[in-house]
């Protein structure tokens, strides 16, 4: 009988089993596209598009459409959330994307965590005490989803500068964090072991909890990295909530970035030079020396130019490299700077720019910006590349960078930033630095290559810096 | 295989793709990579659909009302954001290779006027 039931009809369910299947293929194409430069875009559409057939095939399913009052809250709130949506990743500045990274992120945890407390006391409401396993992985999903949620938003606020960049840290800060996790675990077991949903609520809490502690001694710098792990703990929590609806859709495609999101965050770290566990526990530049003066640690003071001087030391070099920074980005200068090099390269200048891995704040951020301002892509240089041309550069013009050419990364062994790979300015003829002032860089430590006797500084706007260089090198 | 132990076959064998598909990226696409995953896992939203479709009392529709809306979110912003990333990579090999023409006829009128 039941093999003439396989054989005569073939039920709905199994049609959108199948309709899933195509869905998570796309997911994984999209990812594999997503890896090269090529195919990232059409990558990214393939994904969109696999999602947009996954989320129609749900409402066929009967499961969303059974009540009207559930459907209207259903695309009511669909329709909400790409009403804030939209236009907050349309009109974002490209200089703040990786806050917005990090929020779209932060929800899509929250929203698996709550899909497993949810899910929880709709099984009570039925009456039916779930299996310890389900148990289980609701709330593995609650407490991934909300270390998610609570993480990308201090990650968010340290971004947008709302709170100190800087790694915080506290008295007791290893004993609180303990208890904070012990807790975790006592409410946990507990939880499994009674059934009651009212534990549940409790991990909730306290996993918030954990996600604000395990973030605020993470420095600054290393949030980028931060964020890429929390991407991958949100993969997680979707799989999680993927067990607990019993959904292969979710446990695939959380999977996938659980997976691919660990392998890129070590990517990552490794780009920055740092270990992954020196990032999220060694609370980064817990011995801050930065002064921020304009002495250095020998006495020397640095240099002054005036733009003048420096259009005359860029017109008559042979060959220029920029090396950008997040201080470009946020004075929205990657349009200038290419009127500089474009000026530059039409008196016979070779010009080329050097991007450090992290410049910005993110990995790739700065290509994205410069690739925004049409700076031909062959005149970017990555910094294995860049940097066997520096002992032969004129001048090495440093556009609102600082860390990432700080020789304290090879020099000195007891830096914080120990170890970084760094683009070599140093090793240029000359060393013209464009900085606001002479705050320290994102790291908070002090950078012993602006007190050189190579260096000079143009303090300034980098924007309105760039701009007296254009009007400078035509006048040389 | 049923249950749990199926869909523990699943999540094992998805890890293994999810960490085999993106083997090797370079640098500059570590930001839209991070950017795009963060996308994919918005298919949290079908997980959450499922709960505000089976949601009963106040309670429950309160939070899969707010579920729902977390994951759209999640799901349209992700992927508008990644492709407003991408979009910077595409418009490569505009050189503009006819600046010449226009320069050079606005010289020769000037010099001959």
């Amino acid at each position: 009988m039941i093999l003439g039931y396989t054989a005569v009809s073939f039920p709905l369910s199994t049609w959108r089993s199948a309709i899933f299947l195509v869905a998570i293929i796309g997911f994984v194409l999209a990812l594999k596209g997503l890896s090269s430069p090529r195919h990232a875009r059409p990558g990214n559409l393939l994904g969109a598009a696999a999602a947009l057939v996954a989320v129609g095939m749900t409402f066929s399913a009967g499961t969303v459409n059974h009540s009207a009052r559930n459907l209207g809250l259903a695309l009511g709130a669909m329709a909400l959330g790409t009403a804030v949506a939209v236009p907050a990743a349309r009109l974002v500045k490209m200089t703040a994307m990786p806050q917005m990274v990090a929020i779209f992120n932060g929800v899509g945890g929250g929203a698996a965590a709550l899909i497993s407390v949810t899910e929880l006391l709709h099984v009570h409401s039925t009456g039916v005490s779930p299996a310890t396993y389900v148990i289980v992985e609701a709330l593995l999903g609650v407490l991934i989803g909300c270390v998610s949620f609570a993480g990308s938003a201090i990650s968010f606020a340290k971004l947008q500068e709302l709170m100190a960049t800087r790694p915080i840290v506290y008295p007791a800060q290893q004993p609180i964090n303990a208890l904070v996790g012990a807790g975790i675990v006592a409410l946990f077991v507990t939880g499994v072991v009674t059934g009651s949903v009212a534990y549940a609520f409790g991990v909730l809490g306290l996993s918030l909890v954990l996600g604000v502690v395990f973030t605020l001694p993470i420095g600054g710098a290393d949030v980028p990295v931060l964020i890429s792990l929390l991407n991958a703990f949100t993969g997680l929590a979707v799989a999680a909530s993927g067990f607990t609806l019993g959904n292969p859709l979710l446990i695939v495609a959380g999977t996938l970035v659980g997976a691919s999101g660990t392998l890129l965050t070590r990517l990552m770290s490794k780009a920055m030079g740092r270990s992954l566990p020196n990032i999220l526990f060694s609370a980064f530049g817990a011995v801050v020396t930065a002064t921020g003066t304009t002495e250095g640690l020998d006495g020397k003071s640095v240099k002054t130019a005036t733009p003048e001087d420096v259009g005359v030391l860029l017109a008559y070099a042979r060959k220029v490299a920029i090396i950008p920074g997040y201080g470009l980005a946020v004075a929205q200068a990657q349009h200038v700077v290419k009127e500089l090099a474009d000026e530059l390269t039409s008196r016979g200048v070779d010009v080329f720019y050097a991007i450090h891995p992290v410049a910005g704040r993110m990995p790739g951020h700065m290509n994205v910006l410069l690739a925004e301002a049409n700076v031909p892509y062959d005149e970017l240089k990555e910094m294995d590349e860049a940097n066997p041309e520096m002992p032969t550069t004129d001048v090495a013009l440093v556009v609102g960078a600082n860390d990432t050419v700080n020789p304290a990364a090879v020099s000195s062994p007891g830096s914080p930033i120990y170890g970084m790979p760094i683009v070599h300015a140093d090793e240029a003829q000359h060393i013209v630095f464009l900085k606001r002032s002479m705050r320290p860089g994102f790291a908070g430590i002090d950078n012993a290559l602006l007190f050189d006797d190579k260096t000079v500084m143009l303090f300034g706007d980098a924007k309105e810096t760039l701009q007296k260089l254009v009007g400078a090198v035509k006048a040389a | 295989m049923t249950g749990i132990v199926w869909y523990l076959t699943i999540f094992v064998l998805a890890a293994f793709v999810g960490y085999e598909v993106i083997s090797k990226v370079p640098s500059i696409l570590h930001t839209p990579l991070m950017s795009g995953s963060n996308a994919i896992h918005g298919i949290v939203l079908v997980g959450a659909l499922f709960i505000m479709g089976e949601a009963t009392g106040t309670a429950q529709l309160v939070l899969g009302f707010v579920t729902v809306f977390l994951a759209t979110l999640n799901i349209v912003g992700g992927f508008v954001v990644t492709d407003r990333m991408l979009e910077m990579f595409r418009a490569k090999p505009e050189r503009s290779p006819a600046p010449v023409s226009p320069a050079a006829s606005q010289e020769r009128e000037d010099g001959s006027s």
